[in-house]
Order: C-alpha cells, then structure tokens, then sequence
C-alpha cells in the first residue's frame, strides 16, 4: 500500500508540476468560455432574414405572409421576374433570397413557386420560408371557405406549456433549457475527460515500457501497484484540474463578471449556465410570434448567472457526475494501460485502441439521441445507463433529469463491477506486456496472456 | 558459509519454448557469483525469477534459508541488462523514488544518495533530468539505484555494458567493496572472460540447463589438461613414454617454445627434471583453461550439437 501510494504521488507531482498542466488549468476554462461566447455571439439570430417577394398570382400572398424572428417579406421591386431576379441581385446582401410566385400560381395549384437566392439556401431558413408560404396558402384556403379572418384568429390555439419537474423538491422552476445544457455540459466533461486522460495513462505505461524502467520498476513493486498507482494519480491531476476549472469559473462568474456587467463570460463548467438563460428563455417563450429575440440576461438584472441552476439538483448532479466520471474514467484506463503494456511504440497502440473508444464514442452519440432528444427515462436510456461501458456517460446525462435512487444506485454497483472486472483483464494483461519487447501483438496472443501464471 | 540463495530445481517454460529446465544453484554469501552463459540459455528467466518478477512454474528459490517471498525484495538490488531509468525526472529525485519504493525512509535514503553522488563524481548532475545525462552518467545513476537501499544480495546483468574502460574499472571497484562489505553479488554475462577475474563461484548455463558449477579453481583444476607450457634453449627429444609434446615452436637463436601433456602418474616435477637435463629452461607453467574454454569443452561434452550455436554466440 505504501508503494501504491508513493507511485501515487510520483504520477501526480510530475504531471502536476509541468508548466503545460498550469497553462491548461488557468487558459482553458478561459479559452473555453471566449470560444463558447463567441459562437454564441455569431450564432445570436441577428435581424431576420429579408426576403423579397415577387407574385405574379394576383393573390396578394405577401399580405399574408407573416414575418416571424427568423424572416420577414418584402415585396420584391420590378414588373417580370427576370426584372425582379436583377433587383434582388442589386439589393443583395441585404435581402437573402428572391421568392417567385409565378402567374398560375392559385392555392389549389401551387407548384411553380421558386425560391432564388444566391449560393444554397440553408435548410434552416427554407423551412421558416416555405413554413410562412403554407400558412400563407392555408389561410387563403380558410377564407376562401367563407370564415372571415376574426374567425380564423380565434380559432387558432395558442397554449402555453410549461415543464414542472415533481421530482425535485422545492425547486420545481427547473427550467428544460438549463437541464439539457447541463446534460450536454457534463456528459461532454466525462467523455473528454476519460478519454484525454485514458490516453494519458495508456502513453505513461507505453514510456515506461520504452524507457526500459519496466523491469527495475518490476523488481520493486507488483505490476498491479505500478499500473493502479499509475491511474489512480492520474485520476487525481483529473480531479485537481476539475477543482481549479470550477473554482475559477465560479470565481470569474460570480466576481469578475458582475464587475464587467457581461454575465455571460462563463468558463467551461457554466457553459451550461452560458446556454441555460438563451435556452430557458426560448423554452418558455409561447410562440415563435411572441418569442423576444434571444439575449443574454439584461446588464445587472441577473449578474450570477449561477442561479439558473438553483432548480436543478445540484448535489446529485455533481456527487453522481465525480462517480460515474471515476467510475468511467477507472475502467478505460485501465483498458488504456493494458494496451500501453502490450505494444512496443505508440503507433501499434492504434489497432487496439479502436475497440476500447468506439464504445465511448458511440454512448456519447447514442446518449445525446436518446436521452436529451429522446426520452431520459426510457428503456434504452435506462439500459444505456445500466452498461458499464456506456452508463458513465448516459448516467450523467440523465443525471439532470433526475434519476430514479435505485436506478442510481444499480448502475453504480454494475459500474464498480464493471472495472473491477476490466482492471483484472488489464492486469493479466499488463503484467505480461510490460516485460515483452520486439513481438508483435495479436489479440489471440493478448487472450492467452491474460490465463498465464505467475 | 549458508548459501544466501538456493535454487532447488526451477522450472520455467514460456509458450514457445522452456527457459529453464530444472536448474539448482547455491550461492554462498559474501561471494561473487559468475552466472554465464550465452545470450537466450536462461540467465535472465532465472534472475526475473529471483527478484520475483516472474514466477517459476515448479522448484523453489531459497532466500536465507526461507522461501522467497515479497519481504525479500528490500534486501536484493537488480541492475537489469536493459538499462532504463525515467527520462524527464531530475536524478535525486528519481534516486529517491526508486530507493524509497526498496523501503527506504526519505531520510536514510537522502543521505545515502548523497554519499553515493560523491563517491560517483555527480553532484553536478542531481539537479539535471535525466535525459541530459551522457549514456555513462545514466549507467552509474542507475547503479547507485541499484545499490542504495544496502541489499545482501545484488544482481547485475552484464554490468560493465555501456561503460567506457575508465568507468567500468570504478564499478568494477565497487562491485569489490561491497563484496568487501559482505553483500553476495550474482553476476550474469555472457562474456566469460570478463568475470574470470572477479567471481569466486560461478554457474553454466546452456539452453536452459545449468551444465556446469562450482568455486573457480575447483572448476579450473577439475579441467585442468595436466599441460605444461615451457620455453628455453635446446633441443628437446620430441618422443618420451611419460610425456607427449602437443606443440613445438622453433625461436632464433635455438630458443624454443613447448606445450607438454603429462601422461598419467607423470608429475610435473618429473618434467622439469629430465627438462634440466637437456635443456637451458626459461619458462615453466601449467597451462589453465579459461572458463570460456571450459565452457565450450563442457558444453561439447553434454550436448555436442549446440557447440556450433555456443561457438557463434561467444
């Protein structure tokens, strides 16, 4: 145990102690929050797109298209549409595409129309077009059967939704928005993390091996105290950067934004806080007539942007996000450092790291799909949350949902099974791989190492 | 003296092929023990078996009289014939790791390190990472690693590779001293003629067998040839009953040199005294075999087919 413990802090200090681990702690929450900021910034739905309209129908369509956040009708300026194509081209950028309703265009005919813009119309904004011009034609239809358009207006329904979560209490105002960018947020933290530092233990066990330390190393410790203290110190600079990324966005949000009046400079760990206001915002807004343009909580009305988490369960979420992320993280490093130990240099490492990845990568792909666009507790949530492979992700993406406690508690227990069992794989493996140069590995060979004696 | 080491009949078979094949040892304390034999024969399966980082697959390895076990760890030092030390650590800090993983406290092993880099010219060095150092520089670091927790048992695997001449003379020194200070050193090479001079015992072991053990001398007189070498001035009468002359060179000047075997119940005495009666003698001493010669009569012997591979190895 005393050796464990000093590879422990071997593993820490020498990684702990390297300028790039201080540059990455202090820059990349940072780094982060300017990315994150900035793609808001571009992605923030400016003024709507013009879109000129040329009807040749007679119909008066453009009176009954609606302009929405996203687009509005101009009528589109000459006589023929060739004379409106060369306007549009003129007036470009500022319009965004030309819409043409040609001469035999009725409601009950309505091909031919076309829609002329400049390089490809992205989807997004055909659809909010082509949206407008079906609610166009369809009101034509209705009043063409006689209702007036009072009587269209009343008919429309117009309920407001909004999601109350009865299994937090207390804080029942959890807004939908916060709870999927917290989701996303921390399942990415957990598939970053444990891969980044997967990685890391798998190149530690490899340098050793190169460096031909293995044996002297061998003739000290037991191969499992050299390979656990290895992970478990890793898993410590984990938990050390985890710790200083939270404390300093916690820090800048809550001291140095206020100050700054722009609550939304929010490091990596409240890039869920940084989305939440925009997603909170449009989650309640009724309609997308009534929707206000999305913006970021007015200058000191709400500096702390902290508190939109305050509905969500904040100890859970953070308690289950350091297990299942350890949980996680235990189990693919030492897959990781099994395969550190079975390859001579880092290019043979690739062949074995693509089966150990894939589930990583695909849980995260899956996750995503089935939890936050989907249903978090649906079976295949559940059974995603289940398998050890996948639960550290799915689990803590659904963490913010709210996850039932025996649902916890089981996937917890699979997942200690679960790298008990992938740490002893990688243990029969490591302690025969470390010591085997010049052969190449097969995975036949890699099966038999792992019934080997002594 | 007990043996500090047994070996009692050790197996040890890898999937391919067997690395050791019933191999027993005693090795005395406070000797030096030569383990030869040519590159793949075993040496070093045996040694990952006594510093337990492997596993013999039957026989047993005594450790004073008791059976190894971890608690022993702390009283061998391995210098592996593949060197490695960690690149990017700074040398004492690494010294300290490494001593304090053998037992050591950071106390006893600070002060150690420090006499050691004294004694090996480094205190330069300590602050420097590894990777810094010259080739020689990382071998004697790595020495005094595998030295600094005091073992009675230290094993080195061809210790002198890597050194130049002026560094493998300071090792070889303290190799001395510490026999001198009653630690037992197992030495194992491939290069025979290298150890003649510092072993007091050694073993052969030859594909996975040992084939041959025992002191030095013991080893040297039992192969002795009953072959004199003799040099002087004279002619000597090439045939005689009790004597047969393997080898005669003519020098300028009527000098001559021989190679003389005794036949049985000839004393060497009874040589020399019908040399003085015929010729003017110079020179007179046994010819010993060299254990490297030995090895290959041995070998030869027990197994005439491997002395191809033997020879090649050599």
């Amino acid at each position: 145990m005393d050796k464990i413990w000093l590879i422990i802090q071997r593993e820490y200090l020498t990684r702990v102690r390297k300028k790039s681990f201080l540059v990455i702690s202090l820059l990349a929450p940072l780094l982060l929050a300017g990315t994150t900021l900035g793609i808001a910034k571009l992605n923030a739905p400016s003024a709507p797109d013009e879109v000129a309209v040329y009807d040749a129908s007679g119909l008066d369509l453009l009176s009954h298209l609606v302009a929405t956040d996203e687009v509005r009708f101009v009528p589109a300026v000459g006589a023929t549409p060739a004379q409106a194509t060369a306007a549009f081209q003129k007036a470009r950028p500022k319009q965004a595409a030309l819409l043409v309703f040609p001469a035999g265009f009725t409601v009950d005919a309505s091909q031919g129309v076309q829609l002329q813009a400049n390089g490809n119309v992205s989807l997004n904004r055909q659809l909010n077009i082509r949206k407008a011009v079906n609610k166009a034609v369809g009101d034509l239809k209705l009043t063409r059967s006689g209702l007036t358009r009072e009587t269209i207006d009343n008919l429309k329904a117009d309920v407001e939704l909004s999601a109350v979560n009865l299994s937090q209490q207390g804080g029942s105002k959890n807004s939908v928005g916060a709870t999927t960018a917290a989701a996303y947020v921390l399942s990415i933290l957990v598939y970053m993390f444990i891969f980044i530092y997967g990685v890391q233990v798998m190149r530690g066990v490899a340098e050793e091996k190169s460096n031909r330390i293995m044996e002297v190393m061998m003739s000290s410790v037991k191969p499992f105290q050299l390979m656990m203290g290895k992970i478990l110190g890793i898993a410590a600079v984990v938990l050390t950067q985890f710790s200083i990324w939270l404390i300093l966005s916690y820090t800048i949000t809550t001291v140095v934004a206020p100050m700054l009046m722009k609550p939304a400079k929010a490091p990596v760990a409240t890039t869920a806080a940084a989305k939440a206001p925009a997603a909170a915002s449009a989650a309640t807004a009724t309609t997308a007539d009534e929707a206000p343009a999305l913006k970021a909580p007015q200058p000191g009305t709400s500096p702390n942007i902290w508190s939109v988490l305050d509905g969500l369960p904040i100890g859970s979420i953070l308690g289950g996000f350091l297990f299942f992320f350890l949980g996680g993280y235990l189990l693919y490093s030492s897959l990781f450092a099994a395969i550190g130990a079975a390859v001579d240099d880092q290019t043979d490492a690739q062949q074995f790291m693509f089966p150990v990845t894939i589930p990583l990568i695909l849980s995260y792909i899956v996750s995503i799909n089935v939890i936050i666009n989907g249903d978090p507790n649906g079976p295949l949530a559940f059974w995603l949350s289940m398998i050890p492979f996948t639960s550290p992700i799915a689990m803590v993406m659904r963490l913010p949902f709210g996850v039932p406690t025996w649902q916890l508690l089981l996937s917890a227990a699979i997942l200690v099974g679960g790298f008990l069992f992938t740490t002893w794989v990688a243990s029969r493996i490591y302690r025969v791989g470390v010591l085997m140069y010049g052969k190449k590995v097969t995975y036949a060979e890699l099966s038999r190492w792992m019934f080997y004696k002594g | 003296m007990p043996p500090i080491l047994q070996a009692i009949d050790v197996h040890k078979a890898y999937a391919a092929h067997v690395a050791l094949n019933g191999v027993s040892l005693d090795i005395p304390e406070g000797s030096i023990f030569g383990l030869l034999g040519p590159n793949g024969a075993g040496k070093t399966s045996l040694i990952r078996i006594i510093t337990q980082i492997t596993g013999a697959d039957s026989g047993e390895i005594r450790f004073r009289g008791e059976r190894l076990n971890p608690s022993h760890i702390g009283h061998i030092g391995y210098l592996p014939e593949e060197r490695g030390l960690y690149k990017k650590m700074k040398v004492g800090e690494q010294l300290l790791y490494l001593a304090q993983l053998k037992g050591l406290t950071k106390a006893d092993a600070t002060q150690r390190i420090k006499g050691w880099i004294d004694r090996l010219d480094l205190r330069p060095w300590v602050n420097k990472n590894v990777e810094d150092l010259s080739k020689g520089m990382q071998q004697k670091v790595q020495f005094i690693a595998t030295v600094l927790h005091e073992p009675s048992l230290i094993i080195l695997d061809e210790p002198f590779s890597g050194f130049d001449p002026i560094n493998a003379n300071l090792i070889k020194d303290e190799i001395l001293e510490l026999r001198n200070r009653g630690a037992t050193i197992i030495f194992s090479t491939h290069r025979m003629e290298s150890v003649e001079e510092l072993c007091d015992n050694i073993a052969l072991i030859n594909r996975s067998r040992k084939v041959l053990d025992g002191s030095v001398r013991d080893i040297k007189d039992a192969f002795k040839t009953q072959t004199y070498e003799v040099e002087g001035k004279g002619r000597l009468m090439v045939i005689h009953p009790d004597f047969e002359v393997l080898e005669h060179k003519e020098r300028e000047n009527g000098h001559f040199y021989n190679r003389i075997r005794l036949h049985h119940g000839t004393t060497p005495n009874d040589l020399l005294r019908y040399l003085i009666g015929n010729v003017e003698v110079h020179a007179f001493r046994e010819q010993i075999p060299s254990i490297n010669d030995i090895f290959i009569r041995r070998v030869q012997e027990t197994m005439p087919e491997t002395l191809e591979t033997a020879n090649a190895l050599l």
